[in-house]
């Protein structure tokens, strides 16, 4: 059965019946609805990465003799694994009383850092990143954060590393 | 003198649909820059990056609401009466 035009249309809307209005409309309500599904997607990712954060388990770090007070001359490093044999670090005794420790990985692209006794700092060959001895913090190129760093503790002769501060700065 | 019925709303729409796209703009970047604090070791950003990436998606949902009831509303005003065709 053929349908009627409605009333007041011309006839030609029957033969021709596309809206062209709809068309537009539905075609932005679904790019509409892509767009939000989207950000729904992105709010998983999120939620996700909080999840990852609740079952990752809990880093804890043993106390490691690294070395001794009387092997080290001022200026001068020695290179140790902590906290895991995977993990590179390097100890600098920077005056006769004070030693820091750091992750050797620079936080660029991994490349191992020295340590440059004539400008005091820590150097990454690789993309020329720079890091302050004493703190670990950015000094120049390509590295985002600071040098991880290996907190230590001083037992009579003997310099143990306890921990692994992310959180740059010292 | 009556707006033309193919244009009618449709500026409502772009601005919703303008609005939604600089909201999942800010909320991609959210979620780069929430990972690599993630791997970087800063658990303590995670939380709040949450907190506004729900309240981006919130603002997204509401905004998807309202482009919606555009479309119907103006669909429902400018759509010839089509009863008749189906019998209803």
């Amino acid at each position: 059965m053929t349908p009627t035009p409605p009333p007041g249309d011309p006839l030609w809307r029957d033969e021709f019946s596309v809206y062209a209005a709809e068309e537009r409309y539905v075609s932005r309500r679904q790019f509409a609805k892509f767009l939000t599904l989207t950000s729904v997607g992105m709010f998983v990712g999120q939620v996700w990465i909080l999840a990852k954060t609740w079952m990752a388990p809990k880093h804890t770090y043993p106390a490691v003799a690294i070395g001794n007070v009387a092997d080290i001359p001022v200026q001068g490093v020695k290179l140790f694994r902590y906290p895991t044999e995977h993990d590179t670090a390097i100890l600098v005794r920077t005056d006769a009383e004070t030693f820091v420790a750091y992750s050797q990985k620079c936080t660029h692209l991994s490349c191992a850092v020295f340590y440059a006794p004539e400008r005091k700092r820590l150097e990454c060959p690789c993309h020329e990143g720079y890091f302050a001895v004493d703190t670990g913090r950015v000094l120049q190129g390509p590295p985002p954060r600071p040098l991880p760093r290996i907190l230590l503790r001083r037992d009579g002769d003997t310099i143990l590393a306890v921990g692994v501060d992310t959180h740059g700065e010292g | 003198m009556e707006s033309r019925p193919t244009t009618k709303g449709l500026t409502a729409l772009d601005a919703a649909l303008t609005m939604i796209v600089v909201l999942l703009v800010v909320q991609m970047w959210l979620l780069t820059a929430t990972l690599e604090s993630y791997l970087a070791g800063h658990h303590d950003v995670v939380m709040p990056g949450l907190g506004v990436s729900t309240l981006l998606m919130g603002a997204c949902l509401a905004l998807y609401g309202f482009v919606r009831r555009v479309d119907q509303a103006v669909k429902r005003a400018r759509l010839p009466n089509t009863s008749h065709l189906t019998g209803l």
